[in-house]
């Protein structure tokens, strides 16, 4: 708890921590990301509508699902964000509870909403998709049924986060559960795979040429990075805000207890 | 079924709810950046930091 006062004081430009600790530094943290959220705020505006643009008025149409499969270039990207924005969280969550670093409870604790956020723009562009497609709003499929886990497990995280006085131990609570929900990620991925499903493969593998038409591959490309860039944005300054309100927090007490502190000192000695 | 509404559908949930959640976020961080500078003006944090050891 003693950590949370020290780590929110602003820290001289020219500190140096040990290994991955500096970069966490909440002082060096405010100057990275005030530099950086505008230009991530201009990417994710440039290539997300560039993407979106393409992709609903140029890309052609799927020869199987003809326009239908223009919901792809939403659903792909909030997809993607996520799975991946459950790694982040993950990622924080690990490092809170190794090394307990407040700015890793606060990153978990603002990653949460946004990737809750994602996850419902895919299941819901995921079903708008599947009414046309499949006749049916929603199947009990795999993908389907692994993806919703993913999002009850964001809406989990968040609710844990806050369901406790001590801000400490519902940041832990939650970084236990992130770390268990981290068993759904591959489940998600693979479940094409493993399970006969309706939902359709992957198009897209890291090891393997992408098996969708290339005038289709750039817009959703686009998409994927703007969408990606706006999601960095939000958390980064949802996070910003939040060490901000801390700090404002802790000045607060100190100026509170300074007050206490004075009005002991004026106070007459009591008559014997 | 024409999938036209369906496709309207999917972009304006895709489009609202990030820029939602973008201009929330930018609105917090700019009430938190105003109180902080109230409470605690730029001069006094310089004067702290030059103090400090």
């Amino acid at each position: 708890m003693a950590s949370h006062a020290v780590v929110f004081e602003p820290t001289p430009a020219n500190s140096r921590g040990p290994g991955l600790h500096r970069f966490a530094n909440p002082g060096r943290f405010l100057r990275l990301s005030e530099a950086l959220l505008p230009w991530l705020a201009a990417a994710a505006i440039l290539l997300g509508s560039a993407g979106l643009i393409w992709g609903a008025f140029f890309a052609p149409p799927d020869w199987q699902q003809g326009q239908a499969a223009r919901i792809m270039y939403v659903h792909v990207p909030a997809a993607w964000l996520a799975l991946s924005g459950y790694v982040a969280l993950a990622l924080c969550s690990a490092a809170s509870l190794v090394w307990r670093h407040p700015l890793a409870d606060l990153a978990a604790a603002e990653i949460g909403p946004v990737g809750a956020a994602f996850a419902a723009i895919c299941l819901l562009s995921g079903s708008l998709w599947g009414r046309p497609m499949w006749g049916a709003w929603w199947v009990w499929d795999a993908r389907l049924t692994s993806m919703l886990l993913l999002f009850f497990l964001y809406l989990g995280h968040i609710a844990l986060v806050r369901a406790f006085d001590d801000p400490t131990r519902g940041y832990r609570a939650g970084a236990i559960l992130a770390l268990i929900g981290v068993v759904d990620l591959p489940i998600i991925h693979f479940s094409v795979v493993w399970w006969n499903t309706l939902h359709q493969g992957n198009s897209i593998s890291l090891f393997a040429a992408p098996s969708i038409y290339i005038s289709m591959l750039w817009p959703l490309i686009l998409a994927t990075l703007g969408y990606s860039a706006g999601f960095a944005a939000i958390v980064l300054a949802r996070l910003r805000a939040a060490v901000l309100e801390r700090r404002i927090a802790s000045l607060l007490l100190a100026e509170a207890a300074r007050a206490e502190h004075a009005s002991f000192a004026a106070a007459p000695a009591p008559a014997r | 079924m024409n999938p036209l509404p369906f496709i309207l559908a999917a972009y304006a949930i895709a489009l609202v709810v990030p820029a939602t959640l973008g201009f929330a976020a930018r609105a917090r961080m700019r009430r938190a950046e105003r109180r902080l500078r109230a409470i605690d003006p730029p001069s006094a944090r310089r004067l702290r930091a030059r103090a400090r050891p």
